[in-house]
């Protein structure tokens, strides 16, 4: 489990592409520099999604990601900052 | 070239020496500052140019997708329809003041999104539906959700005005804030884009 606390959490669970990040950056723009926003995806994608949207958007910076099974089932976990 | 090796004889030489100096210093950073804004003009900024010319449904989605994921990673995004493409805009169809071929070509095309047929297994508007289905049955988003996305995040859409003219399509029969412009509106974006493509 990763130790970075959140400012923010959003539920992004049976979103497909692209609508987690599309989710992630409406979110993210709310919050203020250094605020961090973590997003909870069950779409697979969504991890190589996440690695390239922080490494071109200029506001976002990935923390961490990480995949926890709950109930059956993997979620796709993302630890996103506000630059 | 001043020869820097050689001691200058009194305090004179040395100001002039210095002056000298100056000159190409200055000379120096003007070419310099005028090469790297050269150079900068050359450069790509964080945009995307998207060519929508195919009226496919299936297309039409990839293009969406495309354009609201650039858009969320900080492009600033513009869509450019054309041919077919002109479909997914249309909002009503008019036969008002077109020829017999305009005519024809209103009544044979789809008039809007909803309308369209995906590239493969169209099957007379079943492909159509089906694929919307399993797309809903898979939580993916509609086609005009998505383009109702693009709308909200900021992207352009720019209808090109000469495959309007040739299609019989007119400005009154597309959706609210589409733009007209030109191969050259396009190039103008493409050739500053990081992203560019013709779907």
């Amino acid at each position: 489990m990763s130790t970075i606390s959140e400012t923010k959490t959003l539920d992004a669970q049976g979103l497909k592409c692209p609508m987690p990040i599309v989710k992630a950056k409406k979110e993210l723009d709310t919050l203020s520099a250094g605020e961090i926003l973590k997003v909870v995806a069950t779409d697979k994608g969504s991890v190589l999604d996440f690695q390239g949207w922080a490494k071109t958007a200029k506001t976002a910076k990935l923390l961490d990601q990480e995949t926890v099974s709950e109930g059956g089932r993997e979620l796709y976990v993302h630890y996103i900052e506000r630059v | 070239m001043t020869d820097m090796t050689a001691v200058p004889a009194d305090l004179n030489a040395l100001k002039d020496l210095l002056a000298g100096l100056d000159r190409r210093m200055s000379a120096l950073e003007a070419t310099m500052e005028s090469e790297l804004s050269a150079i900068k003009e050359q450069l790509p900024e964080d945009k995307a140019a998207i060519i929508v010319f195919s009226g496919d449904l299936d297309k039409m989605i990839a293009a969406h997708i495309i354009a609201t994921g650039a858009a969320t990673m900080g492009l600033e995004t513009t869509l450019f329809f054309t041919f077919w493409g002109l479909n997914a805009l249309k909002e009503r169809r008019s036969l008002e003041g077109k020829n017999l071929a305009e005519r024809m070509m209103a009544l044979m095309t789809p008039t809007g999104s909803k309308e369209l047929h995906p590239s493969q297994m169209a099957f007379m508007g079943a492909g159509a539906a089906m694929l919307r289905q399993m797309m809903k049955q898979k939580d993916v988003a509609s086609l005009e959700d998505l383009m109702a996305l693009a709308k909200e995040m900021g992207v352009r859409t720019v209808a090109c005005e000469m495959s309007m003219e040739v299609m019989g399509v007119r400005h009154e029969e597309l959706r609210e804030g589409v733009e007209l412009g030109g191969v050259a509106s396009f190039l103008a974006e493409a050739s500053k884009a990081r992203v560019s493509l013709f779907i």
